[in-house]
């Protein structure tokens, strides 16, 4: 692997554990809490954010010698807001179904802090290519949390992933899982794992590096 | 740097110590809810002991299990858990199944106290975070209400519900006093509801045991006895308002008290020290609030019983409440800060 | 202008003039409406279409029998099928069978449900005065409870041959004892009486509007859409 695949693959996995959006940022919260009431809900928002994402940050890259610093959060936005209308509409021509799901949560990608959030601190910095990988590993981090979110959330509340029935009739669904506070819930037991595992890794890593220092 | 058993012991004043622990406040509380507990086994029969064993059951063993080696492992023995199970035990439906009952133990220990940390670090009282989670998530089974009418041994088919499932009770459902109030205009006669052969919830149907557990309680230096008393006259008072604007509309006072599961909450849950004010002053404003939000959930909200939720706001109010009614320290002048 | 000014200082620490900003977001923000008004051209007629083809499902659902359909409104003190140019706040649609006999009306109706707003469709014999089908086109109720006025079919089963003299009433599962009474869903009162309550006050809107049996607007010959809309 060569010195600069290295630098693509880092910026890309970085999003999906290290620096996970959801799971270490905590950002995005309004879409990861609205509508991971189900799985097919959670990849279309995720999708949505993905397209989003990649694109903003590939023009933004591109462009980033000709925006002045004095605009270029009004141009970040408007950037963005053109790829959200653009996903806006194109979801509702192909999945009217998950648009009416997502509603008004489809718009409000513009004001998804992650995605700013990375033109600024990354895209507006870095050439066309670590933009795309970083941008790509990002909202596939983003993507993950969702559906981990979006499926827990639906085998309890519904008894069902992806609309098939897990469980059979006499499954009596925890009603609350679909509701907001499942949301909350969920999020928040995820949370606690996933710090408890980081945790747990870190201490492992100091018992190990003091092992060696013992040795030698 | 945990020094257990220091051989040398230094303490401050004071050195006057009144037996009062944690331990022999929850036995009070225990011994207090004994009546009560009975008069729902009297009731509801077999039912009762199931679903109350389940939630006990469920409570502990998760203190056990989240607890562990840790030296909190010492509250354990302090009934506090076992306390929680029973609170929650009573506010359930007779017919629950069983496992509901138990998820509803662990939630209530496991969000309800141990996640802030324990006993004395909870802002929600634990039982009542049991049964909001419970309501929230099988509305159907916790609103199934059974007659209390059938005899000891009978055992309510949907008890042994096998765990994640759910039969539908078709017909011989009741409605409670409160839900044929709202939904029916049906008025339930005092003494059904003073006697306890209502249907409702195990701990919820007499309100002679509760109250005089309650007085077992305040004899025992328990209770804040404000707390009650505050939260009682306020939905007398307010009640009795309302009952002079309609008073074919709204229920009279003394149906609002007796019913549902106001005296349960008021003396045993709403008393609970870690999650109600320190101050007199405070204590009043939190009994009010419960008060008036019970009234005002019950008559214009959609559900039928809004004492739970009552408490749960007034809950979240503590910290804000504590802090606005802390006494001026003597010598110090109004408004002055330090 | 701008290179003068910066040729004097390092171009980190200047800023740009003003003109330039404004050009960049000028710039930025007409590229942007191109695109936009670019997706907007293009999925225009995938969206229109997907939109009649909902609305003619569930017309077609709630009038059983029905093939063919058309928009009316209510305009100078009679319903009339809705002229092109006309564009009323509220319109129902006159649904005909095979051969453009009359069927019935769709007639939607909203209100508040337990949680939000309940948009629904609803199908009306005049001949027999009932209520021939429901369909839920929007709500937000609680799933689990208030969802079944959609998801239950026992419950949207009672509309399907529902007289609604004098008025549709809700009663308790089990306790019907009339043609015009519809069972409420166990734990889910609220969200059914929303249901009927739309239904009922619907009526009182539209019902003295409509034209006498036998003189129903006429379906055009040869044409079968949701016009204008």
């Amino acid at each position: 692997m060569t010195e600069s695949e290295n630098r693509d693959y880092n910026e890309f996995i970085k999003g999906i554990w290290r620096d996970n959006p959801v799971f270490v940022q905590v950002l995005g919260m309004c879409p990861m809490l609205a509508v991971t009431n189900s799985a097919i809900n959670a990849i279309a928002m995720g999708g949505a954010t993905l397209f989003v994402l990649v694109g903003s940050s590939f023009l933004v890259a591109a462009f980033k010698k000709w925006i002045p610093k004095q605009v270029r959060i009004s141009c970040f936005i408007i950037i963005i807001a053109t790829f959200v209308t653009i996903a806006d509409y194109t979801l509702l021509a192909l999945v009217p179904v998950v648009h009416k799901e997502l509603g008004a949560f489809i718009p409000l990608i513009v004001a998804n802090c992650m995605i700013l959030g990375r033109q600024e601190a990354f895209a507006s910095k870095n050439t066309v290519r670590l933009a795309v990988m970083d941008a790509l590993g990002m909202s596939t981090g983003f993507v993950i949390a969702l559906f981990t979110l979006g499926a827990v959330r639906e085998i309890l509340g519904a008894g069902s992933l992806f609309g098939i029935d897990l469980f059979g009739a006499a499954w009596e669904p925890w009603v609350i899982m679909i509701l907001p506070p499942g949301g909350f819930l969920t999020l928040g037991l995820i949370l606690l794992v996933f710090n408890w595992m980081t945790q747990r890794k870190q201490m492992f890593m100091e018992k190990v590096a003091e092992a060696q220092r013992s040795d030698s | 740097m945990k020094q257990r058993d220091p051989e040398l012991l230094l303490q401050h004043a004071p050195f006057l110590r009144q037996g009062m622990t944690t331990p022999t406040a929850m036995g009070d509380v225990l011994i207090a809810l004994t009546p009560a507990t009975l008069a729902g086994l009297w009731y509801f029969g077999i039912s009762a002991v199931l679903v109350i064993g389940a939630s006990i059951a469920g409570a502990v063993l998760t203190e056990i299990a989240f607890i562990g080696t840790e030296r909190r492992g010492e509250s354990l023995l302090d009934g506090s858990g076992l306390l929680t199970g029973l609170l929650l035990g009573l506010t359930l439906p007779p017919g629950l199944p069983m496992w509901m009952a138990f998820l509803g133990g662990v939630i209530a220990l496991g969000l309800g106290k141990v996640i802030w940390g324990g006993l004395g670090n909870n802002l929600f009282n634990p039982a009542l975070v049991g049964r909001a989670f419970l309501l929230a998530t099988f509305p159907i089974a916790m609103t199934t209400w059974t007659t209390p009418d059938e005899a000891f041994w009978t055992f309510r088919a949907t008890n042994f519900d096998i765990p994640f499932t759910y039969t539908e009770v078709d017909g011989i459902t009741a409605a409670t006093p409160l839900g044929l109030m709202k939904f029916e205009q049906q008025v339930m006669p005092l003494s059904n509801l003073f006697m306890g052969s209502t249907s409702g919830s195990l701990g919820e149907t007499s309100g002679l045991l509760l109250i005089l557990g309650g007085i077992y309680l305040y004899i025992r230096r328990d209770l804040d006895w404000r707390v009650p008393v505050s939260i009682l006259l306020t939905v007398l008072v307010f009640s009795a308002t309302l009952g002079l604007f309609d008073s074919e509309r709204f229920p009279t006072p003394l149906f609002s008290v007796f019913s549902g599961g106001l005296l349960l909450g008021a003396i045993y849950m709403a008393t609970d020290p870690v999650t109600s004010p320190t101050t007199p002053t405070g204590t009043w404003i939190f009994g009010i609030g419960i008060g008036l939000l019970v009234v005002l959930i019950r008559v214009f909200g959609g559900m039928p019983e809004g004492v739970m939720y009552a408490i749960l706001l007034m809950n979240a109010a503590t910290p804000l409440i504590d802090r606005f009614t802390q006494p001026r320290v003597f010598g110090h002048m109004r408004g002055d800060n330090d | 202008m701008t290179e003068i000014i910066t040729s004097d200082k390092p171009a980190a620490d200047q800023d740009p003039h003003p003109a330039r900003l404004i050009v960049t977001l000028a710039l930025a923000g007409l590229i942007s409406g191109v695109a936009i008004v670019g997706i907007f051209e293009a999925t225009f007629t995938t969206i229109a279409e997907n939109k009649a083809r909902e609305l003619r499902a569930a017309v077609f659902k709630v009038l059983p029998g029905v093939s063919q359909m058309q928009k009316l409104a209510y305009l100078d003190g009679q319903v009339v099928p809705l002229p092109p140019d006309a564009s009323p706040e509220k319109t129902i649609y006159a649904g005909y069978g095979e051969g453009g006999k009359f069927i019935g009306y769709a007639i939607p109706g909203e209100g508040p449900g337990f949680q939000d707003t309940i948009k629904l469709l609803y199908g009306y014999k005049p001949a027999d005065r009932k209520v021939v089908g429901m369909e839920i086109l929007e709500s937000r109720e609680t799933p689990g409870l208030g969802d079944k006025i959609y998801k239950d079919a026992v419950f949207v089963g009672n509309f399907a041959d529902l007289p609604i003299d004098p008025v549709i009433e809700v009663v308790k599962k089990g306790r019907r004892d009339s043609d015009n009474q519809v069972d409420a869903i166990t734990g889910a009162t609220i969200s059914s009486r929303a249901v009927v309550r739309i239904i009922n006050e619907t009526n009182v809107i539209w019902l003295d509007k409509l034209p006498a049996t036998g003189s129903e607007p006429v379906m055009p010959a040869g044409s079968d859409e949701v016009a204008h809309d």
